[in-house]
């Protein structure tokens, strides 16, 4: 959508970090087994201080460490999780589960985040400085994950073997994402400013996929319900769609889009009453 | 001595021996009821306090699916189904996942926490014994068995339809020794088979294809073997039809059948003291009857046709029932029964999978999500409590979930406390969709079971119709030392208190199995070991032989050799044999 507008009319942002105490997790040694750090939340660490942050247990493979074996905790955790900003210095691609569930507060990750980042949040906000692993914010509820790098496979997506996947809160990618953004989606926001691989809104229920770049193949396939906007060259279109309209403006719950598109429904290869809409750039894809 | 212990001044609720919340202690010693302990053994016996609580007989589950190929089929194709729920490892316990459908080890540390002992696999399809044995195996704490499916079995459906009732009794007793199970299981008799060429039978005189037997003539020979046998338990019967609106009528008719077949139970056993005739007087055990009890036409019009078939049981003194109950929420419906698997795939689209079992059976797995708005849903939760509370006496029905199909064995305190207390009732029936009242009769019941009827309903009825009362269901003399003990006093019991009820039955105080304290408020405190039991059934070595010529022979068109066929009881942790007499 090289033309495109996007026009946010909402923004949900917690409370500023101004009114928040900090805590900072500062690494301090090279990790080798992926960390499972789902306690790394502004829920988990609320009332806490510095000392009883860094009891808190993580597994490693088949066994479970002190978080201050992994990380220098700094300063102390608000008294809720809603005053609670989590700070990591440095690298975390290989801390998995990080904001799993979190309601409230912010988490801000000074480099790339593992695999699970924001799985199944619920409110509150993390930023992402670099790249983000698979799964992020798999099963989001609400809140904002922000990813200013690139994400893998699965953002937003289902879990294996589950057809619900994020179902509210918003995802913003300033990168690229990789394969099955948002699959099986029922609610919420993912915004791609890059390009996203195969399968993009496969099985997607509801909410809102844009994507300003490109798409490789599969976009909304068995798709139900929902809206996906591709700005950029689809490689191959999905068969199941047909063609709707022309329209020059699209939107979606608080959302607007201004650029020319033209308008599909589908995906009719699994269900004659699918109501998927898929809006596609008219002069990225001249041939459709 | 190892397994000794005292249970003192609870409320005993022993219903096959007339105990009906006698405050008295409980002696166990060696891992079965005695009369009393020595003051020497007392000195050194554990002793449990269960002053102010409800003491019972340790619960036993006779249709449950727990171990095979297509219960594990259940836990790999649902990965969602394990990720949130998950067990720790401890010093004692081994890790686990799933909730609709656990692993093993997480299956028997559940059930024991729950307060049972004893749980029989519902089915067992001869080539997947050897699979279901590994898993009984593996299974801690609990006492099993399995119940083997034979009603579309290709060599007894050819015996069938030639009248040749003797080799058919012969072909069962050596298929229950073969393959180490204990009963025979019937399921959707002849429509299975015609599954296999995608099709389903839909009355009691349609002939499958091929083998032109009915699922009356299956449903009426193997009765007769049944009985001609001594089998320790009636026929265990899935009706045909299941799962379809109006499908009540022929579970009706299905159950008049048997009528008039009489009972013999003829096994070579040591009985527990029991005040009741500890013997089966049951011909046929209707399983899940919730499933099998659809009125109406489509789901448009359906309603619960409980009624009718409650009516019919009530007057007749053959049948028995398990209720297939559904609690609401997740489950993994999952059944020999695969066009009816398929049905519900086409309803639903979810992932399916379905299997043949070569000469045999067949089988579904599908997940399920019973939803209180969902109208039909909402209707089977109501007929599933008809089931348990239409049926005057108690003696005549088991409470089951079918699990995991109805929903998994771990809402029973659900189940239980619905039958117990009216005001659950209301409660669930303010949340769920007006169908559940307005389309079955359970709005106008205000019978609610007692402690007493609770007790029959998950042990002593269970043990009674599956002929396992000689050393389970009850807590006479010579039974084996199960016993549950609930932080429930009887004497102030508010059956409108149902929070207090669910929280009590979800963890037992107590969980004793053969003397030794397994678990104490829900925590597993010890392992000891477990039985897998078995029907040796005995017929004439002549007969035996006959009939196996002829397996031999048709051996050819299976995929493995005839040798590999049979269990080996190293398959079984302390497999325990009951011998059957059969015509000896």
């Amino acid at each position: 959508m090289t033309e495109g507008v996007l026009i946010h009319k909402k923004t949900e942002t917690g409370k500023s970090a101004g009114e928040m105490e900090e805590v900072t997790l500062i690494p301090k040694k090279a990790i080798d087994i992926k960390l499972e750090a789902d306690v790394i939340t502004p829920d988990s660490f609320a009332g806490k201080s510095a000392a009883e942050i860094g009891m808190l247990s993580v597994w490693q493979g088949p066994k479970t460490y002190p978080l201050s074996d992994f990380f220098e905790v700094v300063g102390k955790a608000g008294s809720s999780a809603a005053e609670t900003l989590i700070r990591i210095k440095g690298d975390a691609m290989r801390i998995k589960r990080i904001g799993e569930g979190m309601s409230a507060g912010k988490i801000e990750i000074e480099g790339s985040a593992g695999m699970h980042v924001g799985t199944g949040m619920k409110g509150g906000e993390i930023v992402v400085y670099g790249d983000a692993d698979s799964w992020a914010g798999m099963e989001m509820l609400g809140g904002l994950l922000h990813i200013k790098g690139n994400a893998g496979d699965h953002v937003g997506c289902a879990y294996r073997g589950k057809w619900h996947g994020m179902k509210g809160g918003r995802i913003v990618i300033e990168g690229s994402a990789r394969h099955q953004l948002g699959g099986g989606m029922d609610g919420g926001e993912i915004l791609v400013e890059g390009n996203v691989e195969g399968f993009c809104g496969i099985r997607q229920n509801g909410g809102l996929i844009v994507v300003n770049g490109r798409a490789l193949r599969g976009v909304g396939a068995e798709m139900a319900g929902g809206t996906i906007v591709i700005g950029g060259k689809i490689e191959r279109f999905s068969p199941g769609f047909e063609y709707v309209s022309m329209e020059n403006k699209v939107t979606s719950g608080e959302i607007e889009l201004i650029g020319d598109f033209k308008k599909f429904t589908g995906d009719y290869a699994i269900s004659k009453r699918a109501k998927g809409a898929l809006y596609v750039s008219i002069n990225a894809n001249p041939e459709l | 001595m190892a397994g000794t212990i005292a249970i003192k001044n609870g409320y005993v609720f022993d219903p096959l021996n007339e105990i009906n919340g006698e405050k008295m202690d409980i002696f166990i010693r060696g891992g079965k009821v005695v009369k009393e302990l020595s003051a020497a053994e007392m000195k050194t016996s554990k002793v449990i306090d269960a002053s102010g609580m409800t003491v019972m007989p340790g619960g036993v589950d006779s249709h449950s699916h727990v171990a095979g190929a297509k219960v594990n089929a259940g836990r790999s194709m649902r990965p969602e189904d394990h990720y949130k729920a998950n067990l720790k490892k401890t010093a004692l316990t081994h890790s686990g996942s799933g909730y609709t459908v656990p692993s093993v080890y997480k299956q028997g540390y559940d059930y024991a926490a729950m307060g049972y002992t004893t749980v029989f696999e519902a089915a067992v399809p001869p080539l997947e014994a050897r699979h279901t044995h590994e898993e009984m195996c593996a299974t801690p704490l609990l006492d099993m068995g399995g119940y083997l499916v034979l009603g579309n079995n290709f060599f007894l459906m050819r015996y069938l339809r030639n009248g040749d009732m003797e080799k058919a009794a012969a072909y069962v007793a050596w298929m229950m020794k073969t393959h180490k199970t204990y009963g025979i299981k019937c399921v959707n008799p002849a429509g299975v088979e015609n599954w296999a060429w995608g099709k389903n039978i839909h009355s009691l005189d349609e002939t499958n294809i091929h083998f032109e037997v009915t699922p009356r003539e299956i449903i009426k020979g193997l009765t007769e073997i049944n009985e001609t046998l001594g089998m320790p338990m009636p026929l265990h019967l899935h009706a045909n039809n299941l799962g379809h609106p109006g499908c009540y009528a022929i579970t009706k008719d299905s159950l008049k059948i048997p009528d008039g077949v009489k009972t013999k139970q003829n096994m070579d056993v040591e009985w527990a003291e029991t005040k009741m005739d500890p013997s089966r007087d049951r011909s046929v055990y209707l399983t899940h009857m919730m499933f099998n009890s659809f009125a109406g036409t489509t789901w448009a019009d359906c309603e619960s046709g409980v009624k009718d078939i409650t009516d019919y049981i009530n007057n007749r003194d053959h049948v028995v029932i398990d209720s297939g109950c559904t609690p609401f929420g997740e489950a993994t419906v999952m059944t020999g029964d695969g066009p009816a698997i398929h049905d519900i795939y086409a309803l639903t689209g979810n992932k399916w999978s379905n299997t043949d079992v070569e000469m045999e059976c067949g089988s579904g797995v599908i997940p399920f999500t019973y939803l209180k708005s969902n109208p039909v849903h909402s209707l089977q939760w109501a007929m599933g409590l008809e089931c348990l509370l239409l049926i005057n006496d108690p003696w005549k029905t088991i409470m089951t979930t079918d699990s995991p199909n109805g929903g998994p064995f771990t809402k029973y305190p659900e189940v239980m406390t619905w039958i117990m207390s009216e005001a659950f009732r209301k409660q669930t029936f303010s949340e769920c969709h007006k169908w559940a009242n307005d389309r079955s009769a359970l709005g106008g019941v205000n019978r609610e079971l007692s402690l007493y009827d609770l007790a029959i309903l998950t042990r002593a009825n269970p043990a009674k119709t599956i002929g396992m009362v000689h050393r389970k269901g009850s807590l006479g003399v010579g039974a084996d030392g199960d016993v549950t003990v609930y932080n429930i006093n009887p004497q102030q019991l508010d059956a409108n208190n149902y929070e207090a009820l669910l929280r009590a039955f979800r963890k037992a105080e107590y969980t004793v199995k053969g003397g030794e304290i397994v678990a104490v408020k829900g925590e597993i405190v010890s392992l000891p070991e477990k039985r897998t039991y078995y029907s040796e059934v005995h017929v004439e070595n002549e007969r035996e032989k006959e009939m196996l010529a002829d397996v031999k022979e048709w051996f050819r068109y299976y995929t493995l050799g005839f040798a590999n066929y049979p269990t080996p009881e190293k398959y079984l942790e302390n497999p325990t044999p009951i011998q059957v007499n059969g015509e000896r």
